[in-house]
């Protein structure tokens, strides 16, 4: 046992001398060591942790921590045009009272009976999610819109059988880093790219018509594209696939859905995507909140690798309850190594976020803010346009994010935003190394939070920085 | 026992809220959100003519329309038929390790320069977060004796999906990679050690107990060969047992040219104790949101850190946080990386409240932290196995740490009345349902409860003074445990309907057409 004055933690009741003592001589040893005598010494670390001492105190550790954070400047404290898969928008005040209730921030697995409230959400949000995007079947969120991808893209060679599933060239390389690995050794044998034409940014259709073949399980494109255009041929891609035999996943947008036409009107099988936009802070990247759905298929449902949460009627009296095991034999925690996949801890606070966003926002909501975006999208795209040297390349119309290239200018996108950030912009996401064919180009990224004097404090500032 | 244990004569509360979608009124809204200026309507005209027809929507999503105090009155009404660990007692559930998750963690996690960071944001304003993440990983280390960390895989899953990824790249690094394809693991180490590396390519070879409940070291022996590729265990097992053989587990492994990973789900009992490194393993992971107290959301966000030697550091997903002695930055010229796992790099947040936990204790407090919850464990099973109807399979005698995989299967022999059964009548007393066991259920009727450090003596106590009411209750009126729960949010739900792919309803929509239909 330590020597010296214990410290009572407040964070560990038994911490406390009289418990301890008490409970010690109920299990019958004088020193709680005796209770490790399971582990082999050799196994044993034989001396103290090295660790910083504690700020015991919670006023001494706020303060510790504030310190370190204060060195942090947020999206709050500048003008912010960054997305590239993680999106500034308001997160509504009812939003943060409702996730931090400590009922559902402090549940885990409990039961359906215990947890009926939190099982309740988690079916709204699947049934509002798939009215969104015009599907039949969610399972429980996953991680974030990548790992989801990698999942929208095995299930694509599971259901067909088939080993090979197209790409646009267009995806981020971020989001093919986690494909590629994700389906590295799996069913999936290849991800093959697919043309995108450089002038509109859509994808070229006559590549797609000469990659399809009786390899193909499948197309994965995303709506709106990483470059932020519109693509326009779903359902020419899905009639082209269903003929081959293949199958349509489709990586959306969620918050484009008031306005755009969901996967599921043009042809889509899968459906996936990211929900951060939906009611959740950025948390630097943590804001994640995957998911995958599907129609009302039992050979596509069955390859969904989450729980899935279904309403049930009661034994007796005419309430609801919700029961979790479905399909039971898909999910990892009955087969173990013959699950679909993996599943266990995901992001249902998230998901908790995106029903009540869904909530408050409704059709109407969701309609006003996807026609503010595509308004203020376009603006910022023609103010940028306006500046000497600044050129769109990409001429689709566009949803919440655009490329703007500044070849025209003899700068870097590097050095352009180094010069806005002194000003307290964040410039758009550099893509000269992602895409060196679209040169010198940033993508820019715009949404309900900017104002009209915002967008063009942007391009005043650009006209400036390039000149 | 110092006080008498009065059980509660607790009730769920019951609001008999409906479905959202039932409280829509037509035209209500909850949220006005900005429209676009005049200056910049006057230029464009509609919206809508900024969307190229065939991408239109032409039917509006049927989302409900409610107002804004009638959506805070129905989801703060969902949250109190939720039992969180902030209001209930949730020692049952084992292998979760539910425990406190310190409040001032949470205003810290909120504060704009956690909250409002973008992850593409120029190095030189994060530099608060990525010392926060440089920080942690030295934490880590240290507990773990690894030499890097991977932040980024957001799950016990997750972490484990990218250690099979790294065994693959590194057997191919040394022109094993078609050979080495079998991942041995053992039954009572989490599903997901078996179900990841499947994921990964792998074929899972799966190690039953002996007669002690020891991962059996002859079956380990047969199965080894130039085919492995690594060992995947917990330790301590779901049972609570450490294996005090496992270094010899990674030393034949290590022999057999496999690697060794450790899950570390079940760590809460020897963090400062016992570590992956004396025990010679390769890599391990830990639940931050579980060992490490970030609150678990009712299923994630979490993080599972991933922990690594120096020479599989280079395999880690990128990017990692590197330090030059003046700045932070993110380094992904990592040429031999695995790539990614998911999005940027994780759950950030997490990694801020283990941050801040670990600092509020240091290493005694970590020390203190394992200790309490073995002695915790300890003093429920003196009071578990007074129960007649209760027992532990495996190792009489020997000492468990986190937690014990008990059994009613006595209980169930004299009465009929199951584990499950318990599992919905124990929610009548107020206390969360226990975690049974996942499958397959070696131990039969299992049920597997974990008081971590989190719990006070009367917390324990109560906990098992139910277990010995509803023994009793099994032998008197054991109908009234079968049909539980009967203080609930609601009663027993028909399980029939979840056998048929046409009766299950996964949503509003497909529900109300199966109402109506009749």
């Amino acid at each position: 046992m330590a020597q010296g004055k214990r410290i009572i933690y407040p964070y560990i009741p038994n911490s406390a001398p009289k418990s301890r003592q008490e409970m010690l001589g109920a299990v019958g040893v004088r020193d709680v060591e005796e209770l490790y005598r399971e582990i082999p010494e050799r196994l044993r670390l034989k001396r103290p942790l090295n660790l910083p001492e504690p700020f015991v105190s919670e006023r001494d550790l706020k303060r510790h921590v504030q310190e370190i954070l204060r060195r942090n400047k947020s999206c709050e404290e500048a003008l912010s045009f960054l997305g590239a898969g993680c999106y500034q928008h308001h997160v509504p005040a009812v939003v943060d009272t409702i996730v931090n209730r400590g009922e559902f921030l402090t549940a885990y697995y409990g039961s359906t009976y215990t947890d009926h409230g939190r099982f309740q959400v988690m079916f709204e949000y699947v049934s509002m999610l798939t009215e969104l995007v015009g599907m039949d079947v969610a399972g429980f969120p996953m991680h974030d819109g990548s790992s989801s991808a990698g999942t929208a893209v095995r299930m694509c060679a599971r259901i067909t059988g088939r080993p090979e599933v197209l790409v646009p060239e267009s995806v981020s390389p971020m989001r093919m880093k986690v494909l590629e690995n994700y389906c590295r050794s799996s069913e999936v044998k290849a991800l093959r790219k697919v043309a995108i034409r450089w002038d509109t940014g859509l994808l070229d259709l006559s590549d797609l018509k000469s990659k399809l073949g009786p390899t193909t399980a499948g197309l994965y494109i995303e709506n709106p594209s990483y470059l932020g255009v519109i693509e326009t041929q779903g359902q020419e891609m899905a009639d082209l696939l269903h003929a081959n035999g293949s199958l349509f996943a489709v990586g959306v947008n969620p918050m484009s859905l008031g306005v755009l036409a969901p996967p599921g009107h043009y042809g889509a099988d899968i459906v996936t995507g990211d929900t951060q936009p939906l009611g959740v802070h950025m948390h630097y990247g943590g804001g994640a909140c995957g998911f995958v759905a599907v129609r009302d298929v039992e050979a596509h449902i069955a390859e969904l690798p989450p729980l899935l949460v279904s309403i049930a009627d009661l034994e007796q009296g005419d309430g609801f309850g919700f029961n979790l095991f479905a399909w039971a034999e898909r999910l990892s925690y009955a087969a173990r190594e013959n699950a679909k996949e993996y599943t266990g801890t995901s992001t249902a606070l998230w998901s908790t976020a995106n029903a009540v966003y869904l909530a408050l926002m409704g059709p109407e909501g969701m309609r006003e803010i996807g026609e503010t975006i595509l308004l203020k999208t376009r603006y910022a795209r023609d103010l940028l346009a306006e500046i000497p040297g600044v050129r769109i390349p990409l001429e689709g119309a566009h949803f919440n994010e655009f490329v703007a290239n500044f070849d025209g200018t003899g700068r870097t996108v590097r050095k352009i935003n180094a010069a806005l950030l002194k000003r307290n912009i964040f410039g758009g996401k550099d893509l000269s190394k992602e895409f060196p064919r679209l040169g010198q180009s940033a993508l820019y990224c715009v949404s309900e939070i900017h104002t009209a004097e915002d967008l063009k404090r942007l391009a005043e500032t650009l006209k400036e920085v390039v000149r | 026992m110092s006080r008498e244990i009065k059980l509660r004569k607790y009730h769920a509360q019951v609001w008999d809220e409906p479905l959202l979608m039932d409280l829509s009124v037509e035209g209500q809204r909850g949220l006005l959100v900005p429209r676009a200026e005049e200056e910049i309507r006057a230029r464009y005209g509609s919206a809508q003519d900024l969307v190229p027809a065939s991408m239109r929507r032409r039917r509006p999503p049927d989302l409900p329309e409610v107002a804004q105090p009638q959506v805070v009155r129905h989801y703060t009404r969902l949250s109190q038929m939720t039992m969180g660990n902030d209001v209930s007692n949730d020692i049952g559930v084992g292998t979760c390790t539910m425990k406190y998750s310190p409040k001032v963690n949470e205003q810290l996690c909120s504060l704009p320069q956690m909250a409002d960071l973008h992850p593409l944001q120029d190095e030189s304003t994060v530099q608060g977060i990525l010392e926060i993440l440089y920080r942690t990983r030295d934490f880590i280390r240290e507990i773990s004796g690894m030499d890097e960390v991977s932040f980024q895989p957001s799950s016990g899953g997750q972490a484990v999906l990218a250690a099979a990824s790294i065994v693959r790249a590194y057997h191919k690094a040394r022109g094993e990679g078609k050979k080495r394809n079998q991942v041995i693991t053992t039954i009572f180490s989490h599903p997901v050690d078996a179900a990841c590396p499947a994921t990964a390519g792998f074929e899972v070879v799966t190690l039953m107990p002996d007669a002690n409940g020891y991962p059996d070291i002859e079956a380990l022996k047969a199965a080894l060969s130039d085919r492995t590729a690594a060992l995947f265990v917990t330790n301590p097992e779901d049972t609570g047992l450490y294996n005090p053989r496992i270094d010899e587990f990674v030393r034949l492994v290590h022999e057999a040219g496999g690697l060794c990973f450790t899950d570390q789900a079940n760590a809460n009992g020897v963090l400062g104790k016992a570590r992956a490194a004396e025990a010679g393993f390769d890599m391990c992971h830990f639940n931050l949101h579980k060992t490490f107290s970030s609150p678990h959301g009712g299923m994630g966000p979490g993080c599972g850190a991933l922990a690594v030697r120096e020479p599989l550091a280079k395999f880690l997903p990128v990017p990692v946080v590197a330090f030059d002695g003046k700045k932070y930055r993110l380094d992904y010229k990592r040429p031999h990386s695995i790539g990614k796992v998911r999005d940027f790099y994780g759950n950030v947040q997490v990694v801020l409240r283990t941050y801040a936990w670990i600092m509020s204790l240091g290493a005694k407090g970590l020390e203190t932290v394992a200790e309490t919850a073995v002695l915790n464990n300890n003093y429920l099973e003196k009071l578990l196995t007074a129960i007649p109807g209760v027992s532990i399979s495996y190792g009489p005698g020997r000492v468990r740490l986190d937690q014990i995989r008990y059994s009613w299967e006595k209980l169930t022999a004299e009465t009929g009345v199951t584990s499950e059964d318990i599992e919905r009548r124990m929610t009548d007393f107020g206390i969360q349902a226990y975690w049974t066991s996942h499958h397959p259920q070696i131990i039969p009727e299992p049920f597997t409860p974990e008081p971590t450090e989190s719990y006070s003596k009367d917390d324990i106590e109560y906990w098992a003074a139910v277990m010995r009411e509803i023994d009793r209750e099994a032998r008197q009126d054991p109908d009234r445990v079968k049909s539980a729960p009967h203080n609930g949010v609601t009663g027993k739900i028909d399980e029939s309907a979840m056998l048929f792919h046409e009766k299950c309803m996964f949503t509003y929509k497909k529900y109300k057409r199966i109402k109506q239909a009749g």
